[in-house]
């Protein structure tokens, strides 16, 4: 079962995920074609999982991310939150979806209002959604947040641009977290942050997971910490979903040729015992993407087949997805 | 923030004496003559009496010095004289800078003039900011809309024609044409009862809105593009994702954050209202500081020039300071210390 949870209920199950966006060009801005960010993507997560997604930069982890909490408005596909379509959703009523899902983003020097203190970041969604609790039950909840993530309370009344990127990126789970949801998507998290800083602060996302029974989609392109935190790992490229698999799985026997170029480039201290793949060539622009197969322009074993038949997202044996003709 | 404001104001004063000093030499090396206008019958040696009582018979740098005594020192005490009733030393000989022209007080002359100015540029700034700004939060939120695209057309089009321009034609349709408000501008009107209020909008209606159409394109310009600025920012996707309402996302989020540059260029812009709008008044007979600045310089009244100039410069420096310290105000990431 690929595309189901691994152990329990699903919480977030996503079919035919597309997302795409128009290209205007000329003196009259009319469409001329569409980039294809995320293309018929189908994924489950289940409660309290975490699913980790790699890729490259451009792939369309990042769409698929804000798409499946609706930060876009899909192009094609459904998005079931705790057994709810919320694809469709619009306005007022996705508005009051939104304590259930939350997302952390890439960026914790941009994505906190620089004019705003850290505890009116934090108190924003409280006073927007909890209207049931008072000034002072909120100003708690914003220190016992802080509290959460590790940082003094009494920082609630400083500046962002006061704080460190790490400090930064706390306060951002803090603000993700105010709301107690189920569902969060983290967008690369770590990205942005020094690697000693990043052992930190994957380390109190698993700690929150455990306390609270988070369930993670966690977009990253640091393989080795997604072999860390995920449970099963999703492997995207050029908007497409090429390998979806459990995380020992995955790292141990890729299947998709791509999933194993991939894992040959992450660096060990060990001598290797994998031979690196180099793909050739550019990633094609997913304006305008290979016929058949997207990543047949720089698969080792192509064929005359790839460029004609897109190859089927199918089940292995052992239970994995995986988009190619080749794999068995 | 104060220790940071009293500093800059220090440093600004020898910004403001090397200023005061350019004005003065400028126009005391320009070739003018204060007995030009007199009639021809003059004889020369009466003419040059004439220069000696007006005190051109000291060398340059006498007569600089003086003026600026007379200018830092004179002039503000015979207006606090004038506000408070009181009467500090000696002040019936005290020497002001005094008009060639009129022979009277540059001061009282520059106090007579600034209602008139206030009220019609003043007010136009008002109305060109109340206008720019939603203007500009419409137009970057729909961008590329039927709005945005008008908008940014009239814009365009107040940015690049000329307010003399904009004048004769508003004179032409709606006082020539239509007939419905006066083309010039009546400073001895009282304002007592409402329909001599009533005739007082009218005819501020014009040249206010020549200036504003002006100063509105501008400024909606302004804020457009740092609207779009902001509009973009990962923060706001944040406010998104916190699911707050929109109106809060942009009105809280983006427009707080937008308005720091633009208020910036709303305080700078302050200075040329006290300068007046030299060509709109000439145009709308306001009898304003900016006709008085063309009346001083058509009839070679160099203190009248040089005083206003200056104060023009003055005022340029302290709203500079003032925008400064706005941004502090506004951006919590400046700090002045």
């Amino acid at each position: 079962m690929p595309l189901d949870a691994a152990k329990t209920e699903t919480l977030v199950s996503v079919r035919g995920l597309s997302m795409h966006f128009p290209i205007y060009a000329g003196i009259f801005r009319r469409q001329v074609g569409v980039i294809k960010a995320v293309d018929d993507v189908s994924f489950d997560i289940g409660r309290g999982e975490t699913l980790g997604v790699v890729g490259e930069s451009g792939c369309g982890k990042s769409t698929t991310g804000r798409a499946v909490i609706r930060l876009y408005k899909p192009t094609a596909g459904s998005i079931f939150i705790d057994g709810k379509d919320i694809s469709k959703t619009e306005g007022d009523a996705l508005r009051r979806l939104r304590p259930s899902m939350q997302m952390i983003f890439q960026d914790p020097q941009a994505c906190l209002n620089p004019r705003m203190t850290v505890g009116s970041i934090i108190a924003e969604p409280l006073d927007e959604h909890r209207r049931d609790m008072s000034r002072a039950e909120r100003q708690e909840k914003v220190r016992a947040l802080l509290d959460q993530v590790g940082m003094n309370p009494d920082f609630a009344n400083r500046y962002p641009h006061e704080f460190s990127g790490g400090q930064r990126q706390r306060i951002g789970i803090a603000r993700a977290l105010a709301l107690d949801p189920k569902f969060i998507v983290c967008d690369e998290p770590i990205a942005a942050l020094d690697v000693s800083i990043q052992a930190q602060v994957v380390n109190l996302l698993e700690d929150l997971q455990d306390r609270l029974g988070l369930t993670y989609l966690f977009i990253s392109h640091d393989l080795s910490m997604v072999r860390h935190i995920a449970d099963r790992v999703a492997v995207m490229y050029l908007g497409k979903l090429v390998e979806l698999a459990s995380r020992d799985a995955l790292y141990e026997s890729p299947r998709h040729p791509y999933t194993k170029a991939l894992l040959s480039a992450v660096p060990t201290v060990e001598k290797r015992s994998v031979e690196r793949i180099i793909l050739q060539g550019d990633v094609p622009s997913p304006a305008n993407p290979p016929s058949g197969c997207v990543f047949r322009t720089r698969c080792p074993m192509a064929e005359a087949r790839c460029a004609a038949e897109v190859p089927a997202f199918r089940k292995l044996a052992d239970g994995r997805g995986v988009a190619c003709h080749f794999a068995a | 923030m104060l220790r940071y404001a009293a500093r800059r104001l220090l440093i600004s004063i020898p910004t403001l004496l090397a200023i005061s000093f350019i004005v003065f030499a400028l126009l005391d090396l320009a070739p003018s003559d204060p007995t030009a206008n007199l009639p021809l019958t003059i004889p020369p040696e009466v003419r040059e009496k004439i220069r000696l009582s007006l005190g051109l018979g000291e060398p340059f740098i006498i007569r600089y010095f003086k003026w600026l005594e007379q200018f830092l020192i004179n002039e503000p005490l015979a207006v606090l004289e004038q506000m408070t009733g009181l009467t500090i030393g000696d002040s019936e000989n005290r020497l002001r800078v005094l008009s060639w022209a009129t022979r009277s007080p540059v001061t009282d002359l520059i106090v007579e003039r600034l209602p008139q100015t206030l009220w019609v540029v003043g007010m136009s700034y008002v109305v060109a900011v109340v206008i720019a700004v939603p203007l500009g939060v419409i137009s970057a939120y729909r961008q590329y809309s039927l709005f945005d695209q008008i908008g940014t057309f009239i814009s365009m089009l107040g940015f690049s024609i000329p307010t003399f321009f904009t004048g004769l034609l508003l004179i032409v349709i709606f006082s020539v044409w239509l007939g419905w408000l006066p083309s010039i501008y009546d400073t001895t009107h009282v304002v007592e009862d409402w329909d001599s209020f009533w005739f007082q909008v009218k005819q501020m209606a014009m040249p206010t809105m020549v200036l504003a159409l002006a100063n509105a394109s501008q400024i909606s310009r302004f804020m457009r593009a740092s609207m779009l600025d902001n509009l973009t920012q990962d923060y706001v996707r944040t406010a998104r994702a916190k699911g707050v309402r929109e109106r809060t996302v942009v009105l809280l989020h983006v427009l707080r954050n937008s308005l720091i540059p633009v208020v910036t260029v709303i305080a700078l812009g302050v200075p040329t209202i006290f300068g007046g709008a030299i060509v709109t008044e000439q145009i709308f007979r306001v009898n304003g500081i900016g006709a008085l600045l063309i009346t001083g310089i058509e009839s070679n009244d160099i203190p009248l020039v040089q005083t206003l100039t200056f104060i023009f410069a003055i005022l340029i420096v302290v709203f500079n300071l003032i925008a400064d310290l706005l941004y502090g105000v506004l951006d919590p990431r400046i700090r002045y210390d």
